[in-house]
Protein backbone atom coordinates (compact mmCIF):
# COMPACT_ATOMS: atom_id res chain seq x y z
CA UNK A 1 0.00 0.00 0.00
CA UNK A 2 1.06 3.30 -0.90
CA UNK A 3 0.05 4.86 2.78
CA UNK A 4 2.70 2.91 5.60
CA UNK A 5 0.80 2.82 8.27
CA UNK A 6 2.70 -0.02 10.07
CA UNK A 7 3.92 2.33 12.61
CA UNK A 8 0.51 3.81 13.52
CA UNK A 9 0.84 2.95 17.27
CA UNK A 10 3.61 5.29 17.82
CA UNK A 11 2.80 8.19 15.57
CA UNK A 12 2.34 11.57 17.67
CA UNK A 13 -0.36 14.02 16.62
CA UNK A 14 1.93 15.04 13.93
CA UNK A 15 2.21 12.31 12.11
CA UNK A 16 -1.38 11.81 11.38
CA UNK A 17 -2.60 13.20 8.54
CA UNK A 18 -5.24 16.58 9.41
CA UNK A 19 -8.52 15.54 10.14
CA UNK A 20 -8.69 11.88 9.84
CA UNK A 21 -8.28 12.31 6.38
CA UNK A 22 -7.29 8.71 4.90
CA UNK A 23 -4.92 9.74 1.73
CA UNK A 24 -5.18 6.19 -0.11
CA UNK A 25 -8.71 5.19 -1.56
CA UNK A 26 -9.78 1.22 -1.25
CA UNK A 27 -7.87 0.79 1.96
CA UNK A 28 -10.52 -0.98 4.12
CA UNK A 29 -9.54 -4.48 2.75
CA UNK A 30 -6.07 -4.43 4.88
CA UNK A 31 -8.79 -3.60 8.14
CA UNK A 32 -9.54 -7.23 8.97
CA UNK A 33 -13.09 -7.02 10.57
CA UNK A 34 -13.17 -11.06 10.62
CA UNK A 35 -13.03 -11.03 14.80
CA UNK A 36 -16.22 -9.43 15.08
CA UNK A 37 -17.70 -13.03 13.85
CA UNK A 38 -18.96 -15.19 16.44
CA UNK A 39 -20.55 -17.96 13.96
CA UNK A 40 -18.83 -19.28 10.52
CA UNK A 41 -20.20 -20.15 6.96
CA UNK A 42 -19.15 -23.23 6.23
CA UNK A 43 -19.98 -24.25 2.84
CA UNK A 44 -20.80 -27.81 1.67
CA UNK A 45 -18.93 -28.35 -2.01
CA UNK A 46 -21.65 -31.59 -2.42
CA UNK A 47 -25.02 -29.86 -1.75
CA UNK A 48 -24.40 -26.53 -3.78
CA UNK A 49 -25.61 -25.76 -6.61
CA UNK A 50 -23.25 -22.86 -7.49
CA UNK A 51 -26.58 -20.94 -7.48
CA UNK A 52 -24.61 -17.80 -6.36
CA UNK A 53 -27.63 -16.39 -4.55
CA UNK A 54 -24.93 -16.01 -1.36
CA UNK A 55 -22.97 -14.28 -3.58
CA UNK A 56 -25.51 -11.68 -4.26
CA UNK A 57 -27.05 -11.03 -0.99
CA UNK A 58 -23.28 -11.09 1.09
CA UNK A 59 -23.18 -7.55 2.69
CA UNK A 60 -19.40 -7.68 2.74
CA UNK A 61 -18.40 -8.94 -0.10
CA UNK A 62 -16.54 -12.20 1.58
CA UNK A 63 -18.22 -14.61 -0.85
CA UNK A 64 -14.89 -15.37 -3.08
CA UNK A 65 -15.92 -16.27 -6.48
CA UNK A 66 -13.73 -17.62 -9.29
CA UNK A 67 -14.82 -19.18 -12.64
CA UNK A 68 -18.62 -18.14 -11.59
CA UNK A 69 -18.20 -20.67 -8.83
CA UNK A 70 -18.17 -20.43 -5.42
CA UNK A 71 -14.71 -21.47 -3.96
CA UNK A 72 -14.33 -19.78 -0.68
CA UNK A 73 -15.70 -17.08 2.15
CA UNK A 74 -13.31 -14.34 2.95
CA UNK A 75 -12.75 -14.70 6.45
CA UNK A 76 -10.60 -12.15 7.24
CA UNK A 77 -14.15 -9.63 6.50
CA UNK A 78 -16.82 -12.09 7.28
CA UNK A 79 -19.16 -10.85 10.25
CA UNK A 80 -20.56 -13.93 10.23
CA UNK A 81 -24.12 -12.79 10.16
CA UNK A 82 -25.91 -15.86 8.04
CA UNK A 83 -27.53 -14.16 5.05
CA UNK A 84 -25.87 -16.70 3.02
CA UNK A 85 -26.93 -19.35 5.07
CA UNK A 86 -30.63 -18.16 5.45
CA UNK A 87 -30.73 -17.61 1.57
CA UNK A 88 -29.35 -21.00 0.35
CA UNK A 89 -32.21 -23.04 -1.25
CA UNK A 90 -30.16 -26.37 -0.68
CA UNK A 91 -28.95 -25.56 2.68
CA UNK A 92 -25.39 -26.16 1.78
CA UNK A 93 -24.01 -23.67 4.31
CA UNK A 94 -24.13 -23.97 7.94
CA UNK A 95 -23.03 -21.79 10.50
CA UNK A 96 -20.84 -22.82 13.14
CA UNK A 97 -19.33 -21.42 16.15
CA UNK A 98 -16.28 -19.74 16.11
CA UNK A 99 -13.42 -19.83 18.36
CA UNK A 100 -10.52 -16.81 18.27
CA UNK A 101 -8.30 -18.86 16.42
CA UNK A 102 -7.72 -16.79 13.42
CA UNK A 103 -4.29 -14.64 12.75
CA UNK A 104 -3.56 -11.65 12.57
CA UNK A 105 -7.64 -11.42 13.91
CA UNK A 106 -7.82 -8.23 16.21
CA UNK B 1 -4.50 50.90 -4.40
CA UNK B 2 -7.82 49.65 -3.94
CA UNK B 3 -10.44 51.80 -4.89
CA UNK B 4 -12.73 53.01 -1.82
CA UNK B 5 -16.48 53.68 -2.14
CA UNK B 6 -18.53 55.01 0.73
CA UNK B 7 -21.76 53.72 1.15
CA UNK B 8 -25.15 53.85 3.82
CA UNK B 9 -25.30 50.37 4.13
CA UNK B 10 -26.96 47.85 7.13
CA UNK B 11 -24.49 45.25 8.20
CA UNK B 12 -26.62 42.60 6.64
CA UNK B 13 -25.88 44.04 2.83
CA UNK B 14 -22.07 45.07 3.55
CA UNK B 15 -21.63 41.64 4.73
CA UNK B 16 -23.18 39.98 1.73
CA UNK B 17 -21.48 42.37 -0.49
CA UNK B 18 -18.14 41.10 1.22
CA UNK B 19 -19.43 37.09 0.07
CA UNK B 20 -19.93 38.23 -3.57
CA UNK B 21 -16.49 39.88 -3.57
CA UNK B 22 -14.85 36.49 -2.04
CA UNK B 23 -16.46 34.52 -5.02
CA UNK B 24 -17.33 31.14 -2.83
CA UNK B 25 -18.09 27.93 -4.72
CA UNK B 26 -21.29 27.41 -3.20
CA UNK B 27 -23.64 28.70 -0.30
CA UNK B 28 -25.92 26.96 1.49
CA UNK B 29 -28.55 28.72 3.76
CA UNK B 30 -31.36 29.35 5.70
CA UNK B 31 -33.10 32.64 6.02
CA UNK B 32 -33.61 33.56 10.02
CA UNK B 33 -34.35 36.65 11.58
CA UNK B 34 -32.26 39.06 11.62
CA UNK B 35 -29.97 37.13 9.58
CA UNK B 36 -32.43 36.36 6.82
CA UNK B 37 -31.31 39.53 4.63
CA UNK B 38 -27.33 38.19 4.39
CA UNK B 39 -28.71 34.95 2.60
CA UNK B 40 -31.40 37.26 0.56
CA UNK B 41 -29.10 39.65 -0.71
CA UNK B 42 -26.74 37.30 -1.85
CA UNK B 43 -28.90 34.89 -3.35
CA UNK B 44 -30.22 37.82 -5.46
CA UNK B 45 -26.63 38.73 -6.32
CA UNK B 46 -26.71 34.49 -7.59
CA UNK B 47 -29.92 35.27 -9.51
CA UNK B 48 -28.61 38.02 -11.03
CA UNK B 49 -25.38 36.68 -12.44
CA UNK B 50 -23.35 38.90 -10.42
CA UNK B 51 -21.37 36.00 -8.83
CA UNK B 52 -20.67 32.47 -9.95
CA UNK B 53 -22.15 30.34 -6.76
CA UNK B 54 -24.04 27.29 -6.58
CA UNK B 55 -26.57 28.69 -4.06
CA UNK B 56 -28.12 25.62 -2.38
CA UNK B 57 -31.10 26.58 -0.67
CA UNK B 58 -31.91 23.70 2.06
CA UNK B 59 -34.51 22.98 4.54
CA UNK B 60 -32.74 23.90 7.53
CA UNK B 61 -29.69 25.05 9.02
CA UNK B 62 -28.97 21.57 10.23
CA UNK B 63 -29.16 20.79 6.35
CA UNK B 64 -27.23 24.10 5.62
CA UNK B 65 -24.23 22.63 7.72
CA UNK B 66 -24.45 19.65 6.49
CA UNK B 67 -23.99 20.72 2.81
CA UNK B 68 -21.58 23.74 3.64
CA UNK B 69 -19.65 20.32 5.40
CA UNK B 70 -20.15 18.49 1.83
CA UNK B 71 -19.08 21.00 -0.21
CA UNK B 72 -15.69 22.21 1.59
CA UNK B 73 -14.81 18.82 1.79
CA UNK B 74 -15.11 18.37 -2.15
CA UNK B 75 -12.76 21.16 -2.27
CA UNK B 76 -15.38 24.38 -2.67
CA UNK B 77 -14.93 27.76 -0.94
CA UNK B 78 -17.78 27.81 0.89
CA UNK B 79 -19.77 30.52 2.92
CA UNK B 80 -22.97 30.82 5.14
CA UNK B 81 -25.08 32.86 7.43
CA UNK B 82 -27.19 31.54 10.52
CA UNK B 83 -28.36 33.25 13.71
CA UNK B 84 -29.78 32.28 17.17
CA UNK B 85 -32.19 29.23 17.18
CA UNK B 86 -30.30 28.62 13.41
CA UNK B 87 -26.96 28.36 14.92
CA UNK B 88 -28.21 26.00 17.48
CA UNK B 89 -29.84 23.93 15.20
CA UNK B 90 -26.51 23.21 13.66
CA UNK B 91 -24.56 22.40 16.58
CA UNK B 92 -23.48 18.85 15.93
CA UNK B 93 -22.48 20.33 12.57
CA UNK B 94 -20.09 22.80 13.62
CA UNK B 95 -18.02 20.53 15.65
CA UNK B 96 -18.47 18.22 12.44
CA UNK B 97 -16.98 21.57 10.51
CA UNK B 98 -13.66 22.10 12.40
CA UNK B 99 -13.18 18.37 13.54
CA UNK B 100 -12.69 17.99 9.19
CA UNK B 101 -10.86 20.90 9.32
CA UNK B 102 -13.00 22.54 6.65
CA UNK B 103 -12.56 25.90 6.20
CA UNK B 104 -15.90 27.16 6.00
CA UNK B 105 -16.80 31.21 6.52
CA UNK B 106 -20.18 31.41 8.34
CA UNK B 107 -21.67 34.96 9.06
CA UNK B 108 -23.69 35.12 12.64
CA UNK B 109 -26.18 37.79 13.59
CA UNK B 110 -25.86 37.42 17.20
CA UNK B 111 -29.59 37.42 18.26
CA UNK B 112 -31.23 35.59 21.90
CA UNK B 113 -31.82 32.05 22.25
CA UNK B 114 -35.84 30.34 23.17
CA UNK B 115 -37.89 30.36 25.47
CA UNK B 116 -39.01 33.12 25.87
CA UNK B 117 -39.15 33.44 21.95
CA UNK B 118 -37.00 36.84 20.94
CA UNK B 119 -35.58 37.59 17.60
CA UNK B 120 -33.39 40.54 19.49
CA UNK B 121 -29.50 40.95 19.86
CA UNK B 122 -27.22 39.20 22.38
CA UNK B 123 -24.62 36.58 22.70
CA UNK B 124 -26.27 33.27 24.02
CA UNK B 125 -26.45 31.72 20.42
CA UNK B 126 -22.06 31.88 19.86
CA UNK B 127 -21.75 32.07 23.32
CA UNK B 128 -23.42 28.10 23.59
CA UNK B 129 -20.89 27.26 20.54
CA UNK B 130 -17.69 28.59 21.97
CA UNK B 131 -16.34 25.56 22.16
CA UNK B 132 -16.92 24.07 18.72
CA UNK B 133 -13.47 24.86 17.47
CA UNK B 134 -14.60 27.56 15.33
CA UNK B 135 -11.88 30.97 15.08
CA UNK B 136 -14.82 33.42 15.83
CA UNK B 137 -14.67 37.05 15.58
CA UNK B 138 -16.89 40.06 16.62
CA UNK B 139 -17.74 43.03 14.34
CA UNK B 140 -18.58 46.13 16.23
CA UNK B 141 -19.98 48.06 13.26
CA UNK B 142 -20.73 47.37 9.74
CA UNK B 143 -17.35 48.29 8.66
CA UNK B 144 -15.76 45.54 10.94
CA UNK B 145 -18.17 43.08 9.57
CA UNK B 146 -17.38 44.07 6.25
CA UNK B 147 -13.61 43.87 6.94
CA UNK B 148 -13.91 40.65 9.47
CA UNK B 149 -16.01 38.76 6.77
CA UNK B 150 -13.23 39.44 4.08
CA UNK B 151 -10.49 38.79 6.69
CA UNK B 152 -11.97 34.99 8.02
CA UNK B 153 -11.69 33.92 4.33
CA UNK B 154 -7.96 34.28 4.74
CA UNK B 155 -7.34 32.70 8.06
CA UNK B 156 -10.00 29.85 7.57
CA UNK B 157 -7.95 29.12 4.27
CA UNK B 158 -4.41 29.52 5.92
CA UNK B 159 -2.48 25.78 5.36
CA UNK B 160 -1.44 26.45 8.90
CA UNK B 161 -5.01 26.72 9.90
CA UNK B 162 -7.66 25.28 8.22
CA UNK B 163 -10.39 25.94 10.57
CA UNK B 164 -13.84 27.10 9.70
CA UNK B 165 -14.73 30.96 10.57
CA UNK B 166 -17.26 32.45 12.56
CA UNK B 167 -17.76 36.23 11.60
CA UNK B 168 -20.14 37.80 14.44
CA UNK B 169 -22.22 41.37 14.38
CA UNK B 170 -25.30 42.55 16.53
CA UNK B 171 -28.75 41.48 15.52
CA UNK B 172 -30.29 44.03 14.72
CA UNK B 173 -28.08 47.09 15.77
CA UNK B 174 -25.34 46.07 13.55
CA UNK B 175 -27.48 44.08 10.97
CA UNK B 176 -30.39 45.89 10.26
CA UNK B 177 -29.07 49.86 11.35
CA UNK B 178 -28.08 51.81 8.23
CA UNK B 179 -24.16 52.93 8.80
CA UNK B 180 -21.73 54.51 6.70
CA UNK B 181 -19.56 51.71 5.24
CA UNK B 182 -16.27 52.52 3.17
CA UNK B 183 -16.09 49.15 1.03
CA UNK B 184 -13.18 48.39 -1.81
CA UNK B 185 -13.42 47.14 -5.57
CA UNK B 186 -13.73 43.78 -6.47
CA UNK B 187 -10.66 43.61 -8.21
CA UNK B 188 -8.81 44.28 -4.52
CA UNK B 189 -10.83 41.89 -2.46
CA UNK B 190 -10.29 38.99 -5.04
CA UNK B 191 -6.49 39.86 -5.20
CA UNK B 192 -6.37 40.04 -1.67
CA UNK B 193 -8.35 36.73 -0.81
CA UNK B 194 -6.87 35.01 -3.67
CA UNK B 195 -8.11 31.60 -5.10
CA UNK B 196 -8.53 28.11 -2.66
CA UNK B 197 -6.64 25.90 -3.06
CA UNK B 198 -8.01 22.81 -1.63
CA UNK B 199 -6.00 20.35 0.13
CA UNK B 200 -7.54 16.35 0.07
CA UNK B 201 -10.15 17.34 -2.52
CA UNK B 202 -13.19 14.91 -2.41
CA UNK B 203 -13.18 15.72 -6.23
CA UNK B 204 -10.02 15.47 -7.04
CA UNK B 205 -9.97 12.22 -8.09
CA UNK B 206 -6.49 11.76 -9.39
CA UNK B 207 -5.99 11.87 -5.56
CA UNK B 208 -8.61 9.47 -4.17
CA UNK B 209 -9.10 10.62 0.00
CA UNK B 210 -11.71 9.76 2.44
CA UNK B 211 -13.10 12.31 4.79
CA UNK B 212 -15.29 11.60 7.79
CA UNK B 213 -13.96 8.83 9.12
CA UNK B 214 -13.92 6.46 12.27
CA UNK B 215 -11.12 7.02 15.17
CA UNK B 216 -12.92 5.42 17.80
CA UNK B 217 -11.39 3.22 21.40
CA UNK B 218 -7.50 2.50 20.52
CA UNK B 219 -7.78 5.21 17.87
CA UNK B 220 -5.78 8.37 17.49
CA UNK B 221 -8.86 10.47 18.45
CA UNK B 222 -6.91 12.45 20.97
CA UNK B 223 -4.24 13.39 18.54
CA UNK B 224 -6.63 14.52 16.19
CA UNK B 225 -7.70 16.70 18.95
CA UNK B 226 -4.00 18.10 19.50
CA UNK B 227 -4.33 18.97 16.03
CA UNK B 228 -7.13 21.20 16.33
CA UNK B 229 -5.89 22.86 19.56
CA UNK B 230 -2.30 23.11 17.28
CA UNK B 231 -4.32 24.43 14.28
CA UNK B 232 -6.40 27.17 16.55
CA UNK B 233 -3.23 28.51 18.11
CA UNK B 234 -1.41 28.59 15.22
CA UNK B 235 -4.47 31.51 13.89
CA UNK B 236 -3.39 33.43 16.47
CA UNK B 237 -0.39 34.71 14.24
CA UNK B 238 -2.40 34.11 11.32
CA UNK B 239 -4.78 36.55 12.34
CA UNK B 240 -2.36 39.24 13.10
CA UNK B 241 -0.63 38.93 9.62
CA UNK B 242 -4.09 38.88 7.77
CA UNK B 243 -4.86 41.70 10.08
CA UNK B 244 -1.80 43.99 9.07
CA UNK B 245 -2.38 42.93 5.37
CA UNK B 246 -5.79 44.26 5.69
CA UNK B 247 -5.17 47.26 7.49
CA UNK B 248 -2.58 48.32 4.81
CA UNK B 249 -5.09 47.96 1.95
CA UNK B 250 -8.03 49.04 3.84
CA UNK B 251 -6.27 52.07 5.88
CA UNK B 252 -8.55 50.93 8.76
CA UNK B 253 -6.28 49.49 11.97
CA UNK B 254 -7.38 46.47 13.23
CA UNK B 255 -6.20 44.14 16.48
CA UNK B 256 -7.06 41.47 18.19
CA UNK B 257 -8.51 43.85 20.90
CA UNK B 258 -8.82 47.66 20.70
CA UNK B 259 -8.48 49.87 23.16
CA UNK B 260 -9.58 53.27 24.13
CA UNK B 261 -7.93 55.20 26.94
CA UNK B 262 -5.37 52.26 28.15
CA UNK B 263 -2.43 54.70 28.21
CA UNK B 264 -3.47 56.45 31.81
CA UNK B 265 -6.56 54.60 32.52
CA UNK B 266 -7.24 53.70 36.80
CA UNK B 267 -10.44 51.64 35.54
CA UNK B 268 -12.07 49.96 32.50
CA UNK B 269 -14.30 48.39 31.11
CA UNK B 270 -14.26 45.09 28.56
CA UNK B 271 -16.91 44.33 26.36
CA UNK B 272 -18.04 42.80 22.81
CA UNK B 273 -19.58 44.01 19.71
CA UNK B 274 -21.61 47.58 19.16
CA UNK B 275 -22.12 48.24 22.98
CA UNK B 276 -18.51 49.41 22.51
CA UNK B 277 -19.60 52.39 21.13
CA UNK B 278 -21.98 52.84 23.78
CA UNK B 279 -18.91 52.37 26.40
CA UNK B 280 -16.79 54.94 24.43
CA UNK B 281 -19.12 57.48 24.37
CA UNK B 282 -19.81 57.07 27.74
CA UNK B 283 -15.35 57.05 28.64
CA UNK B 284 -15.15 60.38 26.53
CA UNK B 285 -17.76 62.43 28.23
CA UNK B 286 -15.88 60.86 31.68
CA UNK B 287 -12.47 62.09 30.51
CA UNK B 288 -13.75 65.04 29.47
CA UNK B 289 -14.46 65.43 33.47
CA UNK B 290 -10.99 64.40 34.39
CA UNK B 291 -11.81 60.90 34.97
CA UNK B 292 -9.33 58.33 33.71
CA UNK B 293 -10.88 55.35 32.47
CA UNK B 294 -10.73 53.35 29.31
CA UNK B 295 -12.52 50.50 27.17
CA UNK B 296 -11.16 47.33 25.81
CA UNK B 297 -12.89 45.78 23.11
CA UNK B 298 -12.44 41.53 22.14
CA UNK B 299 -12.37 41.34 18.29
CA UNK B 300 -11.27 38.46 18.36
CA UNK B 301 -13.51 35.98 20.83
CA UNK B 302 -11.65 32.70 19.95
CA UNK B 303 -8.55 32.08 19.92
CA UNK B 304 -9.28 34.45 23.48
CA UNK B 305 -6.49 36.68 23.41
CA UNK B 306 -5.20 36.47 26.89
CA UNK B 307 -1.97 37.66 26.63
CA UNK B 308 -3.22 41.07 24.98
CA UNK B 309 -6.00 41.35 27.72
CA UNK B 310 -3.66 40.84 30.48
CA UNK B 311 -1.51 43.67 29.29
CA UNK B 312 -4.37 45.75 28.65
CA UNK B 313 -5.75 45.52 32.03
CA UNK B 314 -2.31 44.95 33.77
CA UNK B 315 -2.19 47.34 37.17
CA UNK B 316 -5.79 48.51 36.87
CA UNK B 317 -8.18 49.31 39.91
CA UNK B 318 -10.94 48.20 38.77
CA UNK B 319 -12.41 46.13 35.94
CA UNK B 320 -16.01 45.48 34.93
CA UNK B 321 -16.52 43.38 32.01
CA UNK B 322 -20.04 43.74 30.55
CA UNK B 323 -21.71 39.86 29.17
CA UNK B 324 -24.19 39.99 26.59
CA UNK B 325 -24.99 36.53 27.81
CA UNK B 326 -25.50 34.07 30.24
CA UNK B 327 -24.03 31.04 31.67
CA UNK B 328 -26.01 29.85 34.41
CA UNK B 329 -24.85 28.50 37.09
CA UNK B 330 -20.94 29.77 36.35
CA UNK B 331 -19.13 32.34 38.78
CA UNK B 332 -20.11 34.92 35.55
CA UNK B 333 -20.98 35.02 31.93
CA UNK B 334 -18.41 33.60 29.54
CA UNK B 335 -16.40 36.99 28.48
CA UNK B 336 -15.99 37.91 32.48
CA UNK B 337 -14.70 33.86 32.84
CA UNK B 338 -12.36 34.40 30.36
CA UNK B 339 -10.80 37.81 31.19
CA UNK B 340 -10.88 36.85 34.65
CA UNK B 341 -8.47 33.86 34.12
CA UNK B 342 -6.51 35.97 31.70
CA UNK B 343 -5.39 38.47 34.60
CA UNK B 344 -4.83 35.27 36.84
CA UNK B 345 -1.34 34.66 36.35
CA UNK B 346 -0.61 38.88 36.80
CA UNK B 347 1.71 38.70 39.60
CA UNK B 348 -1.10 42.17 41.16
CA UNK B 349 -4.50 41.34 41.49
CA UNK B 350 -6.99 43.58 39.48
CA UNK B 351 -10.49 43.50 41.08
CA UNK B 352 -12.99 42.36 38.12
CA UNK B 353 -16.84 42.73 38.43
CA UNK B 354 -19.31 40.87 36.25
CA UNK B 355 -22.25 42.69 34.42
CA UNK B 356 -24.70 40.61 32.56
CA UNK B 357 -26.69 43.16 30.11
CA UNK B 358 -28.63 43.49 27.26
CA UNK B 359 -30.39 40.19 27.26
CA UNK B 360 -32.73 39.58 24.27
CA UNK B 361 -32.24 43.32 22.73
CA UNK B 362 -33.00 45.13 26.00
CA UNK B 363 -32.07 48.39 25.82
CA UNK B 364 -27.95 49.60 26.60
CA UNK B 365 -28.70 52.79 28.06
CA UNK B 366 -25.75 55.37 28.37
CA UNK B 367 -26.58 55.71 32.01
CA UNK B 368 -26.46 51.74 32.43
CA UNK B 369 -22.90 52.21 31.82
CA UNK B 370 -22.19 55.39 33.27
CA UNK B 371 -23.52 53.18 36.06
CA UNK B 372 -20.58 50.75 35.66
CA UNK B 373 -17.84 53.34 35.64
CA UNK B 374 -19.32 54.87 38.66
CA UNK B 375 -18.69 50.99 40.06
CA UNK B 376 -15.84 51.19 39.37
CA UNK B 377 -14.70 54.46 40.87
CA UNK B 378 -16.26 53.47 44.03
CA UNK B 379 -14.11 50.21 44.20
CA UNK B 380 -11.16 51.54 42.69
CA UNK B 381 -11.33 54.21 46.22
CA UNK B 382 -11.87 50.95 48.26
CA UNK B 383 -15.81 50.48 48.27
CA UNK B 384 -16.46 46.86 48.28
CA UNK B 385 -17.05 45.24 44.76
CA UNK B 386 -21.01 44.30 44.22
CA UNK B 387 -21.18 40.61 45.37
CA UNK B 388 -21.67 38.08 42.54
CA UNK B 389 -22.78 39.31 39.07
CA UNK B 390 -24.68 41.76 38.35
CA UNK B 391 -27.67 41.89 36.04
CA UNK B 392 -27.19 45.57 34.92
CA UNK B 393 -29.99 47.58 34.82
CA UNK B 394 -32.67 44.39 35.65
CA UNK B 395 -36.20 45.83 37.62
CA UNK B 396 -35.23 45.77 41.56
CA UNK B 397 -37.99 45.11 44.45
CA UNK B 398 -38.81 48.30 46.14
S1 LIG C 1 -21.96 -14.97 7.04
FE1 LIG C 1 -22.64 -12.98 6.27
S2 LIG C 1 -20.73 -11.91 5.93
FE2 LIG C 1 -20.17 -14.03 6.10
S3 LIG C 1 -20.18 -14.80 4.03
FE3 LIG C 1 -22.22 -15.20 4.85
S4 LIG C 1 -23.41 -13.43 4.24
FE4 LIG C 1 -21.27 -12.87 4.00
S1 LIG D 1 -26.62 -20.08 -2.11
FE1 LIG D 1 -26.13 -22.17 -1.58
S2 LIG D 1 -26.35 -23.32 -3.42
FE2 LIG D 1 -26.26 -21.18 -4.02
S3 LIG D 1 -24.11 -20.86 -4.42
FE3 LIG D 1 -24.40 -20.29 -2.31
S4 LIG D 1 -23.96 -22.17 -1.17
FE4 LIG D 1 -24.22 -22.75 -3.28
Amino acid sequence: MKWDISQMSEWTYKDFPPAAVIPEAGNSHYYITGGWRSERPVRSDEKCTQCLLCWIVCPDTSVMVADEKVVDFDLDHCKGCGICAQVCPVDAIDMVPEGCDLPGVK
Amino acid sequence: MPEHKTLAATGNSVVAEAMRQCKPDVVAAYPITPQTTIVEEFAAFVAKGKTHCEYVTVESEHSAMSACIGASAAGARVMTATASQGLALMWEELYIASGMRLPIVMANANRALSAPINIHCDHSDIMGARDAGWVTLFAETAQEAYDNTIMSVRIAEHPDVLLPVMSCLDGFITTHSIDRVSVMDDESIAGFVGDYEPQNALLDTDNPVAHGNFSGLGGPYFEFKKQQREAIENSRAVIKSVGEEYSALSGRPFDVIETWGMEDAEVAVVVIGSTAGNARTVARHLRADGKKVGVVKVRVWRPFPYAEIAAALKGLKAVAVLDRSESFGAEGGPLFLEVRSALYDLAERVPVVNYIYGLGGSDVKLELIEQVFTDLADIAAGAAAPAGLVYLGAREEA
